[in-house]
């Protein structure tokens, strides 16, 4: 695996932005991916990056201050790879609170909860590794990475000739 | 990041809410307040507009669901407009199709 990109933003929501497109944006530019699986990775990344700044909750100020999220993109032939990790107290990803069906006029009273069920949907893979020091989630997108020519002015075989 | 929230009240008895820009956990909070705000100016016939929307996650999702539940309860409905798929995609994903009324357009909308 490749590394690609390393970034750490300040656990505020404002910062967010700035993340999903930078990771979307390399995404695009490395990957052989059609549009509506990159805009399905930029809300992915979206998602995790909310979850990991919520998971400081009122441990940091309210710029994020004192708290960080990192986010690793790596790559390899048949997949990328984006990690966001955050050190907040962690959370058991297999003990999530559900919804009642849609039908139900309860459903109305969940307004939150619905970031983690929507990475699954999102991306091809995704690990949740929480710890009391910390959650990191890695999501996987399938797909060949895209070939990139040098423009051919510059070409391997191109030679100089006078005249 | 700036969030557009337009309000047109040329349909009655719908207020249409015109929502342009980013919809996350930075800007919604500004969307839940304009909700709040229409409702407790007993607009209770809300049409929210997402064509103007780039990009919507669950944290806006979850204004849309609190504020229809808000109007529900002064016997009032939350209406969508939405053509784009990959904001479609997102209420089809997490079911929330079958809770809005999703339309086409706002003349659609308000000709319930």
């Amino acid at each position: 695996m490749e590394t690609i990109l390393e970034l750490e933003i300040p656990a505020s929501p404002e910062y967010i932005a700035i993340a999903r497109l930078v990771v979307s944006s390399i995404a695009s530019s490395r990957r052989n991916l059609p549009d509506d699986r990159i805009d399905d990775l930029k809300l992915a990344v979206s998602e995790a990056c909310t979850n990991a700044i919520e998971a400081y909750g009122p441990t940091v100020d309210e710029d994020g201050s004192d708290g960080r999220v990192r986010i690793l993109v790596q790559d390899d032939d048949e997949k990328l790879e984006v990690d966001v990790a955050d050190n907040g107290p962690g959370f058991d990803p297999d003990d999530l609170p559900t919804h009642p069906p849609v039908t139900d006029p309860e459903r109305l009273n969940f307004e939150r909860g619905l970031g983690i069920p929507l990475i699954r949907t999102l991306v091809d893979d995704v690990q949740f590794v929480s710890t009391p020091g910390g959650t990191s989630v890695r999501m996987t997108v399938y797909g060949e990475p895209l070939e990139l020519h040098p423009p051919e002015e510059f070409g391997p075989d191109e030679t100089l000739t006078e005249g | 990041m700036d969030l557009g929230l337009a309000v047109d009240d040329s349909h009655p008895p719908y207020t249409v809410l015109a929502v342009k820009g980013e919809v996350d956990v930075y800007t919604a909070p500004r969307l839940r307040e304009k909700l709040v705000e229409l409702v407790s100016q007993g607009k209770h016939q809300i049409i929210v507009d997402l064509e103007g929307v780039d990009f919507l996650d669950s944290t806006g999702l979850g204004v849309l669901v609190g504020g229809l539940k808000r109007l529900r309860s002064h016997d009032g409905d939350l209406g969508l407009v939405c053509t784009q798929q990959r904001i479609l995609k997102v209420f089809e994903i997490t079911g929330l199709t079958k809770v809005f009324a999703i339309h086409d357009s706002v003349e659609a909308a308000a000709a319930r």
